[in-house]
């Protein structure tokens, strides 16, 4: 183990870091000269949103830009620049003495390798040696990172992994090589909340029993007032403020940094009277996937995504539907919409809509709308923002002439907050928050009674999120609309809902009103989720 | 893995069945016939003829004896190479073809990916843009133009190489038809490998290898070539079937024996069982070809292993 003084000297010294790209419309200063000190053992949190620059920062150090970025200035690692180091050098320091994780557990290891062989390619490189001889030692750190069975999962590919799994590995080959600094960039943003903490902690023990500092990029606040001891708060490349943790939560000096920890979703609206109408139930809902065997091969299985599920929602009210990613969320919101193929008993208001087919459900869909997770996604980019948003009055409102339907693509922009200008432009112009926004209005435009929410702020940041979930309780309350928010993200659900729903593996294990839920949850499960939540660190 | 295959060839034959059952009718309702010359043949000289090949019967009778006799692997006698069977001009054709395509093969595969590769990894630079010209003039210039232009420099301009003939099949005779088959398919690979490397180069798990102090060798060897690979594999199978099934230009440019010129000759002169038994070579190079690939697939990419 590295035996470190634990003097103030930094380990790491940025000086006047720049980082620029160069494109088609000119250079972007994504990293405008910041400075900053990575003491040995401490955590270090950068936090700041998206385009803060901050990822960018810990790549120009790392020399991992993209081909038309460039970085200037210092970066030492005990006195060593790093800036400008031609790649062999640099190939001594970074993986051995620096290692990094990184955001998307998913795709960060390479699908077509064991993973144990990845990770002994990193310890081969280094130290020498060969893969055989590396085995031990990668069996080593698989346990110590808390992979079961690491004598089988050393063998296995990443795809046969979760991505909790996955970036454990990512964390194995971290410390292979006993570094300095791990810098972890945004290392749970892609995990659920009770995997969140489990990382979270592992990464805090092992900080401890290595002795290495941990640079933690993040946006998420609550993470860093639970794992860090030091905060760098950084916006449009530039640093705003830094210092003690403690210190920047309790007493921040710029307005940004107080807007940040503000941003924090609260309050909530008011929750309709018990007996407020039901505009969209179903009830025992039940759906099967069923997975094909193909051709000259009979071994087709289903799996049940929901099981067995019952849900009422009153006019006026918002249901949270909370869960892990597979807990069978999004596929109920899908069945109560009638969307894919699913058992149960539906209806919509007072019409039965359990036996009704596409053509039957197409007149009730302007009644019943979608606004979906990824608003990069699910806006088509070849269409104008006006074509979006108005498509579905052709279907809806057959008889609108063109000037009708710009009429109310106008309003519909205007009542989510955009320039009504934008229907003439593309949605790759937009950022994240106003193609939900966009997103949102498509589904407004139609006057919807009951829109169901699939996880609409966690693409976004969290002062971003903080504006959506405005617009949706701002739209709630003028038209009396009825929210089906589904959700991982307990702070959210929170704010939004007035009831609760949780699941998992298909089935509801709580429900009830929200104070209820968070204050008191009954099952252990929801408490977990709430801990994990609230809770993250020891 | 056994039982995979096992699958995928007997999913072959109704394949096999369908194709040649659609080419039987269609080559039938094309109007003309084998004897259809240009001076018509006497009336009773035809009756002979149609009686001899037994074209007098109904179509559905010839189709099933057709059949018949396919399954047993009696492709009939050729229509226009009177003394030869179609099985037997196929049997002496194909090593020329074979052995000239799996050149071509070869050269277009090894060079196409070596070239895709350097382009890649200089990408948007003018070796990139220059390489890449290069292999757009490849994919359009067609080869019954290359071939000419070859020997008239090879071989006659500058006597180098033999201007076409199979010889005593030394690689002297090979080196032109190779050139000339497998430039337009060398093209397609380059532009296919550029254009998944560049990709591969962008994916997070190559940053994760530089991040890691990797070698640049390692990454791109490794790491990055391996994934890049898959749409080339996807392409190999029916290039492959392609080039080793002959091509009726460039054997008939260079004058080699193979079974390419079947095919035309086949077709232009109504030439049913040629055109047939060279429908059937194809297709079962197809299909075999397509095998090989989806189990080359599974070697490469661990997600799409076969059980």
């Amino acid at each position: 183990m590295a035996e470190t003084q634990k003097t103030m000297e930094p380990i790491l010294a940025v000086r006047d870091l720049k980082v620029s790209f160069t494109t088609p419309d000119g250079d972007v200063d994504a990293v405008k000269g910041i400075s900053l000190d990575v003491r040995p053992g401490e955590t270090l949190a950068v936090v700041g949103e998206s385009g803060s620059g901050k990822s960018q920062t810990m790549m120009g150090i790392m020399g991992l830009l993209a081909a038309n970025g460039r970085v200037s200035g210092s970066a030492k690692y005990r006195g060593q620049e790093m800036v400008g180091l031609p790649p062999k050098a640099l190939n001594e320091i970074r993986g051995a003495k620096i290692t990094m994780i990184f955001q998307e557990p998913m795709t960060s290891l390479d699908p077509l390798y064991p993973v144990g062989k990845q990770i002994a390619e990193v310890i081969v490189h280094h130290r020498g040696g060969t893969r055989k001889e590396a085995r031990p030692r990668v069996l080593e750190l698989l346990k110590l990172v808390g992979i079961p069975e690491p004598e089988r999962r050393i063998d296995s590919y990443p795809h046969e992994m979760s991505g909790g799994q996955r970036q454990r590995v990512m964390i194995a080959m971290a410390l292979a090589n006993e570094p300095d600094i791990l810098i972890a960039d945004e290392p749970t943003t892609a995990l659920d909340v009770t995997i969140q903490a489990q990382i979270l902690k592992l990464l805090r023990d092992l900080q401890k029993r290595f002795d290495m500092a941990i640079v933690l990029i993040t946006h998420d606040l609550g993470i860093v007032r639970h794992f860090a001891e030091r905060v760098v708060v950084m916006r449009r490349g530039e640093i705003v403020e830094q210092g003690g943790t403690a210190g920047i939560f309790e007493n921040p000096q710029a307005d940004y940094t107080r807007m940040l920890i503000e941003a924090e979703p609260h309050g909530r609206k008011a929750a309709p009277p018990d007996d407020a109408p039901i505009i969209l139930e179903g009830r025992n809902v039940v759906v099967d996937y069923k997975i094909d065997g193909g051709f000259l091969k009979q071994r087709a299985s289903t799996f049940r995504a929901v099981d067995n599920v019952s849900i009422s929602l009153r006019e006026g009210q918002t249901i949270g539907v909370v869960g892990e990613s597979g807990s069978g969320k999004s596929t109920l919101g899908r069945a109560l919409l009638r969307l894919i193929a699913s058992k149960g008993a539906y209806r919509f208001g007072r019409t039965d809509i359990s036996g009704l087919d596409r053509t039957g459900m197409r007149p009730l869909r302007r009644s019943m709308q979608l606004v979906f997770q990824d608003p990069y996604g699910s806006l088509s980019p070849r269409q104008t923002v006006g074509e979006i948003i108005t498509e579905g009055l052709y279907v809806h409102e057959p008889q609108l002439s063109r000037a009708d339907r710009d009429k109310r693509a106008i309003a519909a922009l205007k009542e989510v907050g955009l320039d009504p200008a934008a229907r003439n432009r593309y949605p790759h112009e937009f950022s994240g928050g106003q193609r939900q926004r966009i997103a949102i209005a498509r589904a407004m435009i139609l006057k919807p009674q009951a829109v169901i929410l699939d996880e609409p702020t966690s693409a976004l940041d969290r002062s971003v999120q903080g504006q959506v979930i405005e617009l949706l309780r701002d739209l709630q309350s003028r038209y009396g609309l009825s929210y089906v928010f589904i959700s991982h993200d307990l702070s959210v659900v929170r704010a939004m809902s007035d009831y609760v729903v949780v699941m998992k593996d298909g089935k509801i294990v709580e429900e009830g009103p929200t104070d209820a839920i968070f204050s008191a949850p009954r099952e252990d499960y929801t408490k977990t989720l709430i801990g994990a939540a609230y809770n993250i660190g020891p | 893995m056994l039982a995979f295959v096992l699958r995928r060839l007997a999913s072959a034959v109704p394949t096999l069945f369908i194709v040649v059952t659609i080419s039987f009718f269609l080559m039938r309702f094309a109007p003309g016939g084998p004897f259809n010359l240009e001076r018509p043949l006497p009336p009773a000289t035809m009756e002979n003829l149609m009686r001899a090949y037994q074209l007098d019967q109904p179509l559905w009778r010839q189709y099933l004896t057709y059949m018949g006799n396919a399954v047993t692997g009696d492709f009939g006698p050729s229509y226009i190479y009177k003394d030869n069977s179609v099985a037997e001009l196929i049997g002496k054709g194909l090593p020329y073809s074979v052995e000239l395509g799996f050149y071509a093969l070869l050269l277009a595969l090894v060079g196409g990916v070596i070239v895709g590769t350097i382009a890649a990894l200089r990408q948007n630079s003018a070796l990139d843009f220059a390489v890449m010209s290069v292999a757009t003039i490849g994919v359009t210039v067609p080869n019954f133009v290359v071939g000419p232009v070859l020997t008239l420099i090879f071989a006659i301009m500058l006597a180098w190489l033999p201007a076409g003939g199979w010889g005593d099949g030394s690689l002297r005779f090979l080196i032109l038809p190779m050139i000339a088959l497998a430039l337009p398919q060398l093209a397609v690979f380059a532009r296919l490998t550029r254009g998944s490397m560049i990709e591969a180069l962008r994916t997070d798990h190559i940053r994760t290898a530089r991040a890691y102090g990797l070698p640049a060798k390692s990454v791109v060897v490794v790491h990055a070539m391996r994934g890049a690979m898959l749409p080339i594999v996807s392409y190999l199978a029916p290039c492959a079937a392609a080039l080793l099934t002959g091509s009726a230009v460039v054997e008939t440019i260079f004058t080699i024996p193979g079974v390419g010129r079947y095919f035309v000759l086949g077709a232009i002169n109504r030439d049913y069982t040629l055109v047939m038994g060279t429908v059937v070579l194809i297709a079962i190079f197809v299909i075999v070809f397509n095998l090989l690939v989806d189990i080359l697939y599974g070697l490469l990419d661990p997600r799409v292993r076969h059980d």
